[in-house]
């Protein structure tokens, strides 16, 4: 089997497992994130067939939600919140300096794949601010310094 | 002879953890394991004094002292000053019970929160859980419906509805099936009460949705968590799973012959599913496109079936209504804002954290008596209240009191409770540009005001920022604001408008003379 049709067979089972919970969709496009770490552009197909609906409505919810990404990210997926909270304790330097830092925008991955930088609007982590996750670890109060810290 | 192992509490939730809580706790097993000093070290929730994270708590003779914020730096100084005994510390609090900025608070909803265990039921049961849940088994659904209308509570989500009016619609739906949907999709920035919620206390919160399954006659429910809660995912997944092998929750609540089955939905990162309808879309798993209304959720809501559909909030103070009596909870408050009131307290503040008192105080008490200020210790120069739709509040009107009514005279909202503080060296110009730039990036898309008219909201803005046809453009912003309200299907676009109105009343000086910051981030759209 190559490695494009094992994924495609992992997609197929990550479906199936779930198809019959009401409401199955996005649970199957989390589970295809997180054994993959992103939903390829195979997966529209194979999940439409396995839910019976068309490629279209698959494509639209992929698409419409900001967690999901169809191209593979770096290592490590950094979250840096841009909300309001964090904006009144330096949240816009602080993008600014992860900009410069990582050598990257937004949606991007760092040169040595280990950091794909995302925006978030609010990690619920406000009277900290300003916070960014690192896959599922939070941070807070987070100065450029600590910034530095956290990716090195 | 033997001497008891001494508890030591070192919290486990989100902004804990983010402070380091979790190398203090090792540093604390480490200091006990070398001095051959055993202890028990029990992670608990957060009491929500975030200032003082990581708080760490030691039982001494059945009362809990304090001792924050601690650094993994400080672990051997708390040993050496006997700090197991509640010994003298510089950072020793006192009785935690004690600390003013949570002896003046009224805990009901968050009585537990940061007390017990989070996980462990017995813990829960030892702190009045389940006594609610007990007491609705052996009601009807009429009479649980009537405890819940008569409590006065209204939906916390923000939308502030009664709760027992929206039950009562639900119970008289006939259905072959309903659904109870928690809205845990908690994306307002300075908000985090959802978060604590899960986190510190999951058992009430199933409590409260199980009561609600009675009270309406549905079996069913779900929580839908956004995903940038990745703990509360899990907390909730666990508890939701102890619960049910406890027999708290499945097919037989407590042996009797009522059922209820609740899971856990992750939610995708869209700030618009957090509006019921969208939120309900999402659970069928299409797009968060926000649905026309009528038909109510409470009608025809998830897969058309009757919905019981409220915030996390408004399920867990529940089970103390059904617990402790109607009369009990309304006795708390002020004119038709009754019970108790969730205040987060955000941003740049010195005492952050969560403030859970009766509706009433003056928003100024909140601010300094509690918060003391600014972080930075330099003036407070605007309050967003109620999340990113919320007005910002001018130092003027700081004498209003925490009251949905009082609030909404000022043109401002409790909404979800949320508080962000801004010191004098906030642009405000820059926040109504960004209300517009949050409304472009997060709109469904589905009507044109909210879609199109953020887009061109932060294009207007960028124009009088620049100085281009200034008078003419600020005109125009004020009309494009009232098509939004106006014309906007759902709150986001019909709301959004409002942080940039306020910021035209209060601040016209900021959006006027400023010119446009070099890193401001163009309107990024998906597809």
């Amino acid at each position: 089997m190559t490695a494009d049709s094992q994924r495609d067979a992992d997609i197929r089972r990550l479906a199936e497992a779930r198809a019959t919970e009401p409401g199955a969709l996005l649970p199957i496009l989390h589970a295809i994130q997180d054994e993959l770490g992103f939903v390829p552009e195979s997966a529209v197909g194979i999940v439409a067939e396995v839910l019976n609906l068309s490629r279209a409505e698959i494509h639209g919810v992929v698409t419409f939600y900001h967690f999901f990404r169809t191209q593979p990210t770096g290592k490590h997926t950094l979250y840096l919140c841009r909300a309001e909270a964090c904006q009144s304790m330096g949240a816009r330097a602080l993008e600014a300096h992860a900009r410069k830092r990582l050598g990257v925008d937004f949606h991007g991955t760092t040169a040595d794949g280990r950091f794909t930088l995302e925006p978030v609007y609010c990690l619920g982590n406000c009277a900290c601010s300003p916070a960014v996750m690192v896959d599922e670890t939070v941070y807070g109060r987070v100065t450029p310094e600590r910034f530095d810290e956290i990716v090195s | 002879m033997s001497t008891p192992t001494v508890k030591v509490f070192v919290p486990s939730d989100t902004t804990a953890r983010s402070l380091g809580a979790d190398a203090v706790a090792a540093a604390i097993a480490a200091e006990a394991r070398k001095r051959g000093t055993p202890v028990d070290i029990v992670r608990n929730g957060s009491r929500g004094l975030y200032w003082l994270e990581p708080l760490v708590e030691v039982d001494v003779a059945g009362v809990r002292h304090a001792y924050g914020p601690v650094g993994t730096a400080d672990v051997g100084g708390l040993f050496a000053a006997n700090f197991l005994a509640g010994g003298k510390h510089a950072l020793a609090l006192g009785p935690t019970e004690k600390i003013e900025y949570l002896a003046r608070q009224t805990r009901l909803t968050f009585a537990r929160v940061g007390v017990i265990d989070p996980l462990s039921l017995d813990d829960y049961r030892a702190h009045g859980g389940f006594r609610g849940l007990t007491n609705a088994l052996k009601m009807t659904g009429e009479q649980i419906v009537a405890a819940v209308t008569d409590s006065g509570l209204r939906g916390r989500g923000g939308a502030a509805f009664p709760t027992g009016i929206k039950w009562k619609t639900v119970l008289g739906a006939p259905s072959d099936q309903k659904y109870v949907v928690c809205n845990a999709d908690e994306g307002d920035s300075g908000t985090f009460a959802d978060r604590m919620i899960m986190e510190s206390d999951p058992y009430v919160l199933i409590e409260g949705m199980t009561i609600a399954g009675l009270a309406v006659g549905a079996t069913r429910g779900f929580v839908y968590i956004r995903c940038e809660y990745p703990q509360a995912i899990a907390t909730m997944r666990a508890a939701i799973e102890r619960a049910t092998a406890a027999g708290f929750l499945g097919e037989r609540i407590q042996g009797g012959d009522r059922g209820f089955r609740l899971e856990v939905r992750e939610a995708a990162g869209a700030y618009i599913c957090g509006e019921e309808t969208s939120l309900l879309e999402s659970l069928e798993g299409k797009r968060g496109m926000v649905r026309y209304r009528p038909p109510l959720p409470a009608i025809k809501g998830l897969f058309g079936k009757p919905t019981a559909l409220n915030n996390v909030l408004s399920f867990a103070s529940v089970p103390i209504v059904l617990d402790k009596g109607a009369e009990f909870y309304k006795n708390y408050g002020v004119g038709r804002s009754r019970g108790t009131v969730t205040i987060q307290l955000a941003g740049n503040v010195k005492r952050g954290g969560l403030i859970e008192v009766p509706f009433g105080p003056p928003l100024r008490e909140i601010l300094y008596d509690f918060g003391g200020g600014t972080a930075s210790g330099r003036p407070i120069r605007a309050v967003q209240a109620g999340g990113p739709l919320g007005a910002y509040v001018h130092p003027s009107q700081f004498d209003i009191a925490f009251d949905y009514e009082q609030f909404a005279a000022a043109g401002a909202m409790v909404g979800h409770g949320g508080l962000v503080v801004f010191d004098d060296t906030v642009d405000m110009g820059e926040q109504a540009r960004f209300a517009m730039e949050f409304c472009a990036v997060e709109s469904c898309g589905k009507c044109t005001p909210c879609r199109i008219g953020a887009v061109r909201g932060v294009e207007v803005i960028d124009r009088i920022r620049s100085g281009v046809n200034e008078t003419a453009n600020l005109v125009l912003l004020k009309e494009l604001c009232e098509t939004m309200v106006v014309g906007s299907l759902c709150a986001l676009g019909g709301m959004a408008p409002f942080p940039v109105l306020s910021v035209l009343k209060h601040f016209p000086e900021d959006l006027r003379s400023s010119t446009v910051s070099n890193d401001s981030v163009a309107v990024e759209r998906r597809a």
